[in-house]
């Protein structure tokens, strides 16, 4: 029905007869999304990308007002949100915005890592989203900087400052980041640089890939299909998953309207309000605190004991969630042969050991402070 | 039977097109409302006293200064016959400043050879209006500049 109309719409047979787009219809009139009891799991990675681009609008709309600079950056933000109309609302949605993705990215992951669908063929997906959940934490990180307040020059002391534990290149990475000695209007250059341009690049490459996967391999279908066909089951996916989705994603934007618009600086422990000019000369705040993605890695840096063995405690700390991390990024390839609809006991077991210890160390870290 | 079908079919339309416009609308008002900037909180003056003397104007090698009037640019020279001019000093053709050519006693714009005598009148290339003139007040005794809008 749907194709006959197309076909017929003289609007689209002027761009058929010069792209082609016929073949692009049929394949999505065929496209299909497994229908089964854990579905929901499918919508994750849409929610982060919706709040990606919430963040690229946002973003663009700051840097119409937004100074980088010791002397500027601060006061260009003060501006923004007490002199531009709805200008605490837009950096309130650009906060917002940049945690939720997060989180979403990080239930998106556990999600794709709980159900399989990291192993052959989509190894490379699993891959590169690890790479954009990087990416996305150094967004994060290089952005919490660019306010230039009391809150973001600790924290990113500090943060610069573990980098400086790393043996070897260590100072040189430390230095790298600061674009000097300590944090000053030079860091502020370098983040603004990568948040605004260098990552955004990035990013969009890999995204773009991580994207073309999925529409290459189709969605992962649960482990226990293929060996009992009885259990498949398809919806197709235009239009009936795609409007699903973008109801999905009017939801998400309607909770980001209702968060930006009654708790413009966060909530609890998430939260960003401008406060005070940051003063390198002054005394720090008694509560630094690292954004709450990054609280599971630095309390498990502060509750080592000062030696491990022989070696430095802090050390063996960025050591062991390094390597943490890289068996992570492995997993497909040392656990994902599993297709035979058994899901294997281990990784199972490693996964819920790593959601634990991030959660838990979460919560510690808020708790002893 | 149908005719109803029909007349609920165009509410619904009618309902659902209509809350996309209001939903529509309120996502881009606070972004139009955004990117249009805030009033520069610089006042439109009518008069400014200006940061140098006539002392200092007459020993300037140029005989003439570029000054700023509020959020305009204005240029002020003092002509062959000791008289002091001064005018906006953004050329009307495409809002360049303007320089005083003492050599040509002309008023000279150097993005596209526009002139103007020293009344402020277009007298070639492609101004198409005159320069807006500023009145000049010297105090005697201190020396100091004042310039202010025209009357009229």
């Amino acid at each position: 029905m749907a194709e006959k109309v197309a076909r017929e719409n003289r609007l689209f047979r002027w761009v058929d007869e010069r792209l082609h787009i016929q073949t692009l219809v049929d394949y999505m009139s065929h496209k299909v999304v497994p229908q089964h009891s854990h579905s929901i799991w499918y919508y994750f990675g849409g929610i982060s990308l919706f709040f990606f681009v919430v963040q690229v609008v946002t973003g663009i709309l700051l840097l119409l007002y937004y100074r980088p600079g010791a002397d500027s950056a601060y006061e260009s933000v003060k501006f923004i949100i007490a002199e531009v109309s709805f200008g605490w609302l837009i950096r309130s949605i650009h906060s917002w915005s940049a945690n939720l993705m997060i989180l979403a990215a990080f239930i998106h992951m556990f999600s794709v890592f709980f159900t399989h669908a990291y192993r052959k063929p989509r190894e490379m997906t699993w891959v590169t989203g690890i790479f954009l959940l990087a990416l996305a934490l150094a967004f994060g990180f290089s952005g919490y900087l660019l306010p230039w307040n009391e809150l973001s020059f600790f924290a990113t002391r500090v943060g610069t400052g573990m980098a400086g534990a790393i043996p070897g290149v260590g100072d040189f990475l430390m230095k790298l980041m600061r674009g000097g000695e300590d944090v000053t209007g030079a860091t502020i250059g370098r983040f603004f640089g990568l948040h605004v341009a260098v990552l955004p690049g990035i990013f969009a490459v890999l995204l773009s890939l991580h994207l073309f996967f999925i529409q290459r391999q189709g969605m992962s279908e649960p482990l226990e299909w293929a060996s009992n066909p009885q259990l498949q089951k398809y919806r197709p996916f235009f239009p009936n998953f795609i409007m699903r989705e973008l109801l999905v994603w009017l939801i998400m934007l309607n909770l980001l309207a209702v968060l930006a618009v009654f708790f413009p600086d966060g909530i609890g422990v998430v939260h960003w309000p401008l406060g005070q000019k940051a003063d390198p000369f002054a005394p720090p705040p008694p509560v630094i605190r690292p954004e709450w993605y990054f609280m599971f890695a630095f309390q498990a840096l502060k509750v080592l004991p000062a030696h491990l063995f022989f070696i430095e405690g802090e050390l063996a700390g960025i050591i062991i969630l390094s390597a943490g991390g890289i068996v992570w990024t492995l997993i497909p390839f040392l656990a994902g042969k599993f297709s035979s609809g058994k899901k294997p006991a281990l990784v199972i077991a490693f996964g819920w050991a790593v959601l634990a210890f991030i959660v838990i160390l979460t919560i510690l870290g808020y708790i002893l402070e | 039977m149908d005719e109803i079908r029909d007349d609920r079919r165009n509410f619904l339309n009618w309902l659902i097109g209509g809350g996309l416009v209001a939903f529509l609308g309120s996502v881009f008002y606070p972004v139009y409302k955004y990117v249009i900037p805030p009033p520069s909180g610089e006042a439109n003056v009518s008069q400014v006293k200006l940061p140098f003397k006539l002392k200092e104007l007459q020993e300037d090698e140029k005989k003439s200064r570029i000054f700023k009037f509020g959020r305009n640019v204005g240029i002020i020279l003092l002509t062959p016959e000791n008289e002091l001019k001064a005018f906006n000093a953004v050329c009307t053709h495409l809002d360049c400043t303007v320089q005083y050519r003492k050599d040509l006693s002309i008023i000279w714009c150097a993005c596209h050879n526009g002139r103007y005598d020293l009344e402020g009148r277009n007298i070639s290339g492609p101004p198409p209006r005159p320069l807006t003139v500023y009145t000049v007040h010297v105090d005697n005794a201190t020396g100091d500049i004042f310039v202010a809008e025209a009357k009229g």
